[in-house]
């Protein structure tokens, strides 16, 4: 172990103005540690230095995204923002659904952590999230993962993806968190940075909303949870910001690992006391431990309230020895919250810990004025106001530039690219494509993770959405799906982020419900690169402007920089989150078509010849060029409310978005899930290749009974939206069969589709 | 109305699906807790699944220390009904309730899935409610659910036809286990057929908006009507 120097005081800061700091190697750039000496009027101790650098890391600060960020809220109207409880600035983004409840959902980026450890990176990212969830006061009810990978077939994409879904559910399954859904993508941008992306949806009543503000003066500050140790020290600053090298020289120690190790045990306990504690009105505010641990936590929790706060630090149960107060402060040990108490309420506060066998200390209280205090052993090491730590970072406005490449990205359409003509050419494609690994079945990842604990899981994988009871008595719920597709992104930021947000809306509208608010983690490359810049600003445009079209609010959102290896960016990929509610999930519509011989299949929407940044494409011609699907927010929303309409009334006996791969890829899919058979008759005179694999967007798959037929394609007419019926229902057919192309097998279709994943991972 | 008790560990997961198939069955569910050696009069204990104490030392080794187990054992000697699932399995037979011992899968992989299994023996507390060799679909959802026993115990339990569920490849196929356990068991019960333990999860299949099929229910109906009966039967002897 390091010897302890004497510990950096502000006294002491305050004589050795000249000292020199490490504050380059902690990721501050000349100017920002300038503006902290300014701020102080001397030199920040090292403890402050340590908050400061964390605090104001890309991560934590948003400085590079905040300028483009603002966006969201500019746009939001009133009526948009009528069922935001809680928004953009909170942990989590909370909605009114009805009935009293309240839902709150969030998704967050783990990336680089995934990748130096893939287990325990994944693993802390479900922590992380959950524990944002239940900052608001809410139980958390269910997970899901967007992931993307490097190529499916290279070596290090077998390092790194096993190691994720093993890590995501070793600590999800072990939380008792059903997962519900996600995404696996695989493209060679992501190799050498995997996207791991957590999602969580949790929900509480109305009345139960807690926020993150500590306030009261005289009101105790308790950690409580985990006991604070050396690992992830530094995590935040080095690995989010502009170094992946990783020399660790923080003040005080060197060598710490880089990424937190996660106990899904402890997060458990520490959910039922954290629930029990807010039923029994014992938490004034409260904030979990995240990435920036106390400095994240005090800093918020004071500058959110109307007082200042005071920390004894010498007070918080450490796990290792030596730490000193920056170690302490940095430290991003997991499974740890903090919460503001009135003093009558400590001791009940501490019985329910101990109860749950939880650790809880009181390590300070809120102040009069408007400083954080922080001392230890009787000396203070940090006094700042709270404010420039936690919000009044640099912010930057970066250079915005259209990459030079992107008209030849553009011209270079995929019309002139071979395509199959015969029935054999193409139903071989049809296999290739359900065989490819974006395209094939996901359930060597999904059947890691238990989807049943708890017991309202009522839709899961394979679904387009997931779907959560959240009332017994009633049957309400909740879906939520997530997409995002980063070719479309990279051939056109703005239309492709929109295709995400409509493909994620459509896909929780397939299942009946009614989409109301939208989420999102924005994973980009470095904002130092114009380029990169420029594709920022114009999806957080096309995303704001999408919701606007659609008229629900973005409630929350997370943006991970520096995601490429060398100078190379990945894809952009803005994953998109919406949240979707339906009063009684009986009534909820599968994904798969069932086993009704005879019951019609209608195709919404229109088909269009689009295959720029298509799957099919990208499998059969390694292209990515053209332009984008065209995308309709009007046209989603009608689709959305056809869908709602015929789910309440019964119409529809099943739904299934079409995205990549087209019609092809859905019919695969609807007939898989239920063991049946189609039969698919194409309309007179199409192409029958681009009506197959095209994926135009706005365009859904449904099953309608034969009684219910004449009454659902008269509401789809009367509004205005294009169906065509391609097929009925054959159960005992056991196969996909399409003219002008032929039958396949369901046998051959399942080992064809669910073949592939096992084969590389296995 | 029948009381059953749901026996809830730090780390116990599926405490609320036990307690909800208990009310789907028509019984009262009542929570026990770790900590507290009071079984507060129950007529049956469910041990429900999730990862006891984390699971860190060996699933259900520190459960099994737990005072209301001492209870649990006691009353399991007496003949109380008494079920494990999944991690209460591997509970009951750390606590020596029931032979073997499960490990890590075959695969080396958690598996979540629905499973069909074989109703063996139907004369158990847990189990009279299905037909002699009746196919079920419940969900299956473990990372360490391989059971092994020395071939002395194995052929004890099949020779006393104590296997009470067995892996099936497919509904009507032959028998196969997801997850390497010898002779494809996947619930077992004790000499007296009043404690059951098994991996898959029927607390998970009582309605089938949530879960596969409701055929878990039938383990819940089963003990009612042992315990109903009973209740009924002390009630008159004792000629209240």
């Amino acid at each position: 172990m390091t010897s302890i120097q004497q510990i950096d005081t502000v006294e002491h800061a305050a004589a050795t103005r000249d000292h020199p700091q490490p504050y380059r190697e902690l990721g501050l750039k000349d100017d920002e540690y300038q503006r902290i000496r300014d701020i102080l009027g001397r030199r920040p101790t090292d403890a402050e230095l340590a908050m400061y650098s964390v605090m104001w890391s890309e991560h934590c600060s948003y400085k590079s995204s905040k300028v483009h960020l603002r966006y969201f809220g500019e746009t939001t109207t009133p009526q948009m923002r009528e069922k935001m409880l809680a928004g953009i600035g909170e942990n989590a983004g909370v909605v009114d659904v009805g009935d009293g409840w309240a839902v709150t959902f969030k998704v967050e980026s783990h990336n680089h952590p995934s990748y130096v450890e893939p287990y325990q990176g994944a693993a802390t990212g479900v922590g992380g999230i959950v524990r944002d969830i239940l900052a608001m006061g809410a139980r958390p009810l269910a997970v899901m993962d967007p992931l993307r990978f490097g190529p499916a077939d290279a070596p290090d994409t077998r390092r790194v993806l096993p190691g994720v879904v093993a890590g995501i559910g070793g600590y999800g399954n072990c939380l008792g968190l059903p997962n519900i859904g996600g995404e696996v993508v695989f493209d060679p941008s992501y190799a050498g940075n995997p996207l791991v992306n957590a999602l969580c949806v949790g929900a509480m009543r109305v009345e139960d909303l807690h926020l993150a503000h500590a306030t009261g003066v005289g009101n105790k500050i308790i950690l409580f949870g985990a006991r604070t140790g050396l690992d992830g020290i530094g995590g935040v600053s080095v690995l989010a910001s502009d170094t992946f090298s990783g020399e660790e020289t923080g003040p005080g120690r060197k060598k710490l690992p880089s990424v937190q190790v996660g106990d899904p045990f402890t997060e458990k306990v520490l959910i039922e006391c954290c629930l029990e504690l807010f039923r029994e009105g014992l938490v004034v505010g409260i904030q979990d431990l995240g990435g920036a641990g106390l400095s994240c936590a005090t800093s918020e929790l004071a500058s959110a309230g109307d007082g200042g706060m005071r920390v004894e630090l010498d007070r918080v149960p450490l796990r290792a020895e030596g730490m000193t107060p920056a170690e302490i402060l940095s430290s991003e040990s997991q499974e740890r919250m903090c919460a503001v108490v009135r003093p009558s309420d400590v001791d009940a506060f501490m019985r329910v810990c101990d109860r749950w066998e939880v650790t809880a200390t009181e390590i300070g209280e809120v102040t009069e004025g408007d400083r954080l205090v922080i001392t230890w052993h009787g000396e203070t090491v940090v006094d700042v106001p709270p404010r420039t730590v936690a919000h009044q970072g640099p912010v930057y406005r970066r250079p915005v530039q259209r990459p030079t490449d992107q008209d030849a990205l553009r011209a270079n359409i995929p019309d002139a690219l071979p395509r199959p003509s015969t029935p054999d050419d193409l139903r071989d494609t049809v296999l290739r494509m359900a065989a490819s690994p974006n395209l094939c079945s996901r359930r060597w990842v999904t059947q890691q993770y238990d989807h049943y604990v708890r017991g309202g899981t009522v839709l899961a994988q394979p679904a387009d959405a997931g779907m959560i009871r959240i009332d017994e008595t009633t049957g309400r719920g909740v879906a939520v799906s997530t997409d995002c597709n980063g070719r479309y992104v990279r051939l056109d930021p703005y239309a492709g982020t929109q295709l995400a947000l409509a493909e994620a809306y459509r896909n929780v509208a397939v299942t009946g419900a009614t989409p109301v608010a939208v989420t999102n983690c924005l994973n980009f490359g470095s904002p130092e690169d114009p380029g990169v810049m420029w594709q920022f600003e114009q999806a957080v445009r096309g995303l704001a402007d999408g919701c606007v079209a659609l008229g629900i609010p973005v409630t929350g959102g997370n943006v991970s920089f520096y995601n490429q290896t060398g100078s190379t960016a990945i894809l952009p990929t803005p994953v998109v989150g919406v949240l979707g509610v339906i009063d009684d999930v009986r009534r909820r519509i599968p994904t798969g078509i069932g086993g009704q011989a005879g019951d019609a299949l209608l195709l919404l929407g229109e088909t269009r010849d689009e295959f720029g940044g298509s799957e099919w494409a990208h499998v059969v011609h390694g292209h990515l060029g053209g332009r984008p699907p065209a995308v309709d927010m009007a046209r989603e929303k009608l689709l959305a409310e056809i869908l709602v309409a015929g789910s309440r009334d019964g119409m529809v006996s099943a739904a299934h978005d079409l995205s990549e791969g087209g019609l092809a890829q859905a019919l695969v899919e609807a007939v898989l899930i239920d063991e049946t058979g189609c039969r698919i008759a194409p309309p007179d005179g199409v192409d029958l290749f681009v009506w197959l694999f095209s994926e135009s967007a706005g365009r859904v798959l449904v099953t309608v009974p034969r009684t219910e037929e004449p009454r659902f394609t008269d509401m789809c007419t009367m509004r205005g939206l294009p169906w065509t019926r391609i097929g009925v229902v054959d159960p005992d057919a056991r196969a996909l069969e399409i003219q002008g192309v032929g039958s396949i097998g369901v046998a051959e279709l399942r080992e064809t589709w669910e073949g592939t994943l096992p084969a590389l991972f296995d | 109305m029948s009381r059953i008790g749901v026996i809830i560990f730090p780390g116990t997961l599926d405490d609320v699906d036990a307690a909800r198939a208990v009310r789907h069955a028509g019984a009262e569910a009542v929570a026990l807790w770790h900590a507290d050696a009071d079984l507060r009069g129950v007529d049956a204990v469910v041990v429900p699944g999730g990862f006891s104490y984390g699971d860190y030392l060996r699933a259900g080794a520190i459960a099994r220390f737990a005072p209301v187990m001492g209870e649990v054992v006691a009353a399991a000697k007496r003949g109380m009904p008494v079920l494990g699932i999944c991690n209460g399995f591997q509970v009951l037979c750390e606590a020596g309730l029931l032979p073997g011992a499960l490990t890590r899968n075959a695969s080396l992989h958690f598996v979540c899935r629905d499973q069909w299994l074989r109703v063996e023996n139907t004369a158990t507390v847990w189990s009279t409610r299905f037909e002699p060799g009746a196919e079920i679909l419940v969900p299956l959802k473990s990372g360490e659910g391989c059971y092994v026993a020395d071939q002395h115990t194995l052929d004890e339990l099949e020779g006393e036809g104590r296997v009470v569920f067995r892996y099936l490849l497919d509904s009507g196929g032959g028998t196969g286990s997801p997850n390497g356990s010898r002779n494809d068991i996947a619930g077992i019960t004790d000499a007296r057929g009043r404690v059951v333990g098994l991996m898959p999860h029927p607390e998970h299949a009582i309605d089938p908006l949530t879960g596969p099929t409701d055929d878990g229910l039938g383990l819940f109906l089963s003990v009612l009507d042992a315990v109903g009966a009973a209740g009924a039967l002390a009630e008159a002897v004792s000629g209240r």
